[in-house]
């Protein structure tokens, strides 16, 4: 009983804080109205990246169906990332992006940045509601902000229901803009990382000259065109285009790629370096079939870009319904992308230096997959709670650039292994 | 690269194919009392939004792919 108490009392706080947020007052009726979703999910890298994440949703509909969803996210990330040089048989030491200090990384061991730490808070509100005879309209806007990061937007929907509801067309188009401002500030494209004695009194002069401002930033114009299809009683389809246009900076300042001689010794790294304009086509296909024993939701992906990126992404859920109200849903993911024309695992160090270069695993030749279990039950009162465990595995791998000399000897495309762990409780 | 192309092929095709299902539409759909099974909240095309929302942050940070289902936007500097 003691549970229910303060079930009951969270809602209510949380209640009375989004009528504050609103400028309402909180009376019965809206606080019948109100859902809340809470999630808290831990991603974990096997020695790599890990991030905790906690999800608290309202939403609100009012009587005459318009639907208010806030929502806000909160998330911690800590722990190393690639920084984009090779492995090389000796140890090798790297400045760290803010230029305060050194690092050192193994013989045999990919380079990891181990200087991640970041909290992001990202707030999210959408309006949708009713406009004139079968039409839905929504505007929305997100904000979110880390300490060297901050990305705002803004998008609006509509929707037009035809054929006794049965498809929906809709057109929406969304504005994104982005500050990324590095401690250390911005690196200048393709000079070679300093590397000394970081308490050699010229060491911060000689790093400030890799340096060429504090901030950069992109704006990106996203527009999505789909098409919902009810088939018959059992399958719903839908289908959508979307056109993605971003305009800035997209290289990555912590990035560095590794400049090797002719034995695939690491002569020097040079800060990374990509093109300021990317236009992506996506085509979306999703359908969900109502099977006697369970629901399944399958769709698909394909991604094209100026960047020469393609990606194929297929995606499977099952839900399976137990009679208590209980359900599992398997799941399972998987995902293919080619590697962008200026990707490179490294740069042989007598050869022109390309004008866009990044050794970033993320934008080379990469097939993942995620396996993964989720368990819901119902809790009274119309409440629920949920878990979900997941796996997910990346392979990158070569674009068929070949290994010389000792770089033959060392992992250039080391895998990488993480746990998506999961918690959800809707009230 | 051929690969790709036949990829290419194949997409270009089933978006032709279902431009010319969906110009059949009316026939297709249901009454709506027929509307039972669709109308359960498992059966929204976005049933999980809280898992899709986690889901797009992973692997916006861990893939170069993002939106497709619904805006892929900016929104972090994850690595």
């Amino acid at each position: 009983m003691q549970l229910k108490v303060n079930k009951t009392n969270l809602k209510a706080m949380l209640t009375t804080a989004s009528c504050a947020l609103l400028g309402s007052t909180a009376n019965a009726s809206t606080e019948e109205s109100w859902q809340f979703d809470t999630a808290i999910m831990h991603y974990a890298e096997v020695d790599r990246v890990s991030a905790t994440e906690a999800i608290i949703a309202g939403t609100k509909t009012f009587n005459n169906d318009e639907v208010l969803n806030l929502k806000v996210t909160i998330d911690a990330l800590t722990g190393a990332s690639p920084n984009g040089a090779t492995a090389q048989p000796t140890p090798q030491t790297f400045t760290r992006p803010s230029g305060n200090g050194q690092y050192t990384v193994n013989a045999g061991d990919t380079p990891l940045d181990d200087t991640f730490h970041d909290t992001r808070v990202q707030l999210t509100g959408q309006w949708t509601q009713p406009l004139l005879k079968d039409y839905i309209v929504s505007v929305g806007g997100n904000f979110s902000k880390e300490y060297d990061y901050m990305s705002a937007s803004l998008n609006g929907n509509v929707a037009r229901d035809f054929n006794k509801k049965n498809t929906t067309l809709s057109a929406g188009m969304s504005f994104a803009y982005d500050v990324i401002e590095p401690e250390g500030g911005i690196p200048k494209p393709l000079s070679a990382m300093v590397v000394g004695d970081a308490d050699d009194p010229n060491f911060e002069d000689d790093f400030n000259k890799t340096r060429i401002g504090s901030d950069e930033s992109k704006s990106t114009i996203d527009l999505l065109f789909g098409v919902t299809q009810v088939i018959n009683r059992q399958m719903i389809v839908q289908l959508n285009y979307s056109y993605s246009t971003v305009s800035g900076y997209m290289t990555d300042p912590f990035k560095i790629i590794s400049s090797v001689n002719h034995n695939g010794e690491a002569q020097a790294y040079l800060y990374e370096n990509r093109p300021d304009e990317r236009t992506k086509h996506a085509f979306f296909g999703q359908t969900k079939y109502h099977f006697d024993s369970g629901i399944l939701d399958a769709s698909y992906r394909f991604m094209t870009d100026n960047w020469q990126i393609d990606s194929h992404t297929f995606d499977f859920r099952y839900l399976i319904p137990f009679t208590n109200g209980h359900f599992i849903e398997p799941h399972f993911r998987m995902y293919t992308q080619s590697a962008a024309e200026f990707y490179q695992p490294f740069i042989a160090q007598d050869e022109a230096k390309p004008n866009f270069v990044s050794a970033d695993y993320r934008i080379g030749e990469l097939d993942t997959y995620t396996v993964g279990l989720k368990y819901g039950m119902p809790m009274g009162d119309g409440n629920n709670l949920s878990f979900r465990l997941e796996y997910y595995h990346q392979t990158p791998k070569s674009n068929g650039i070949q290994a010389i000399g000792v770089l033959k000897e060392v992992e250039l495309y080391e895998e990488v292994d993480a746990i998506i762990a999961q918690v959800t409780y809707s009230f | 690269m051929k690969v790709v192309n036949i990829y290419k092929r194949l997409v270009t095709l089933s978006l032709v194919c279902s431009a010319v299902g969906l110009s059949g539409c009316t026939s297709l759909g249901v009454e709506p009392w027929e509307r039972d099974l669709l109308a359960k909240k498992e059966m929204a095309l976005t049933s999980a939004p809280i898992d899709a929302s986690l889901d797009d942050h992973i692997y916006f940070s861990k893939e170069a792919t993002s939106g497709g289902r619904s805006f892929g936007g900016g929104g972090c500097g994850c690595n």
